[in-house]
């Protein structure tokens, strides 16, 4: 397999972008990459791009033709291919590109993701198709009650305390406001988060996402064609994908997401790196619950102590184990389908020391892009 | 929406799941292939007997158009005595719920689909006391 580079990275603004329609973010993340990377555009040899929903927000299907086009590439008629795996779809376009330059299939290939949801949709409705629509939806359950529901369970069990999540709500705004692409640039105080009103027991407005307009995209290339680009490549060690049970009523203990634990244990694997080698992560805090299990089901903490790892400030911005600089889902803003693209333009951001404000000191990162309840899940591991 | 329900009203209003006779599990929605046996799945329709208890639980504030009105509602993990979970509406005051807490199956109105549309009948749960 060829070693794989990430040459130019490039991210919209996320948000409820109101004056803005799905080409215009899509092409202000492509932009930004292209001049990231210094490519006229032509270089390019196939395109991935992850989308969840344009077929129910948009009504517009061939997203990725359309994306192509508008990213001034139709006349080079490279191959592009839209995947889907609900909130996942951003990492599965950044492995769908990975996998397409380590097997030396082409040298140079986009990772792009995209969502558009204001104004055109209703998002509790469309996010509610990435749990199982006929038999978790049909009773009433939400995403959010699902996680509610493994939420509650898990503070029944190890203690876990509506403080905790909280707390990852405060970190992530904390770190939200040094980032200038973030959807919240405002810190928040404990009370704040924890005065906020129910979504759905144990989890309050201040534990969930919001669901944004957002695009990014990452250039991938071979390690020797990357050297021709930059003198600062990020590497991809890793890139695994797993999948379990749709429904979490099948899965055998909803406080772990199996899906975590085997790509997790795969990309370690295929990286040669451990745990403790890890610096820096941006994990998927769809809800402060996730966050916590994250830590858990990635290694960083033993099963049910995840929480001790934000009260003692491991993974506030100036910890040990920094997690979700970026703001994560919840401060950075939830671009579905960009969120996984999203988070590799943040770990590679920070480990070439560009990433501003909320720069951290780090050589290895991990990202982990989570698709509904865990059904699936994408782990990638990078490395300066 | 409406092909996909009347598809499994049977499964939906009587809490009818899956057996695997070849390696004794159960499961609920019912399935054509055991995930455990696979191509040796001897599956055959089972109907449950809806006795069990609420293994974690949500109160639902923020609720989808078709809830709205009966929201706040409780929606709960449980776990049937033959160790079947089923994700579930339990009819009962917020307030009243809690895990451990033992319930059973009833028949009930899920909702409608507009004023001239069909009425959503299924399985919710009820405190078994």
């Amino acid at each position: 397999m060829n070693r794989v580079a990430i040459i130019g990275v490039g991210c919209s603004k996320f948000g409820e972008m109101w004056d803005s329609g799905f080409r215009d973010i899509v092409i202000s993340a492509g932009v930004e990459a292209l001049e990231d990377a210094g490519l006229e555009g032509k270089e390019i040899e196939a395109m991935f791009v992850g989308n969840m929903s344009g077929g129910r927000y948009l009504a517009q299907e061939h997203i990725a033709a359309l994306i192509a086009d508008y990213a001034g590439l139709a006349e080079f008629n490279i191959p592009s291919t839209r995947v889907e795996v609900a909130d996942a779809s951003g990492g599965l376009a950044l492995r769908q590109a990975y996998m397409a330059v380590a097997s030396g299939m082409h040298d140079i290939v986009i990772a792009a993701g995209a969502e558009k949801v204001t104004d055109v949709g209703n998002p509790m409705d469309i996010m509610t198709s990435s749990i199982d629509r006929e038999w978790e939806g049909f009773v009433g359950a939400t995403l959010p009650a699902l996680y509610a529901i493994i939420a509650r369970l898990h503070m029944e069990k190890f203690g876990t305390k509506e403080e905790d999540l909280a707390l990852i709500s405060v970190k992530n705004h904390k770190n939200g406001a040094l980032n200038p692409k973030a959807q919240f640039r405002r810190e928040i105080s404990l009370e704040t988060a924890l005065n906020s009103t129910y979504v759905a027991e144990p989890l309050k407005l201040f534990d969930c996402a919001p669901i944004s307009d957002g695009a990014a995209v990452v250039i991938l290339a071979s390690e020797d064609v990357a050297k021709n680009y930059t003198d600062t490549p990020v590497f991809i060690e890793a890139c695994s994908q797993a999948s379990d049970y749709l429904a979490i009523q099948n899965r055998k203990d909803i406080l772990t997401m199996s899906s975590v634990v085997a790509a997790a244990k795969q990309a370690y694997k295929q990286a040669k790196v451990e745990v403790k080698d890890i610096d820096i992560a941006e994990v998927h805090d769809s809800f402060t619950i996730a966050e916590i299990m994250a830590y858990e089901d990635l290694g960083f903490a033993k099963k049910g102590e995840g929480a001790k790892l934000i009260r003692e400030g491991v993974t506030e911005l100036n910890g040990d184990l920094p997690v979700n600089t970026s703001g994560g889902l919840k401060a950075c803003g939830h671009a579905v389908g960009a969120t996984g693209v999203r988070q590799a333009v943040e770990i590679t951001l920070q480990l070439r020391g560009d990433a501003g404000k909320r720069q951290v000191d780090a050589e290895k990162g991990l990202a982990l892009n989570i698709g509904g309840t865990g059904a699936t899940a994408i782990v990638t591991i990078f490395s300066r | 929406m409406l092909p996909r329900f009347w598809r499994k009203i049977k499964y939906r209003y009587d809490l009818v799941g899956s057996y695997c006779e070849n390696c004794q599990s159960f499961f609920y929605p019912p399935r054509n292939l055991c995930p455990h046996c696979r191509r040796r799945s001897k599956i055959k329709e089972i109907p449950f007997d809806g006795k069990g208890r609420v293994l974690s639980y949500t109160v639902v504030h923020d609720a989808p158009e078709e809830y709205k009105e009966e929201k706040p509602y409780v929606v709960a993990l449980i776990e049937l005595e033959n160790g079947v979970r089923v994700i579930s509406q339990l009819v009962c005051d917020p307030e009243e719920v809690e895990i451990g807490m033992e319930v059973k199956k009833a028949f009930r109105k899920y909702g409608e689909d507009g004023n001239s549309g069909i009425i959503y009948y299924g399985t919710k749960f009820v405190p078994d006391n």
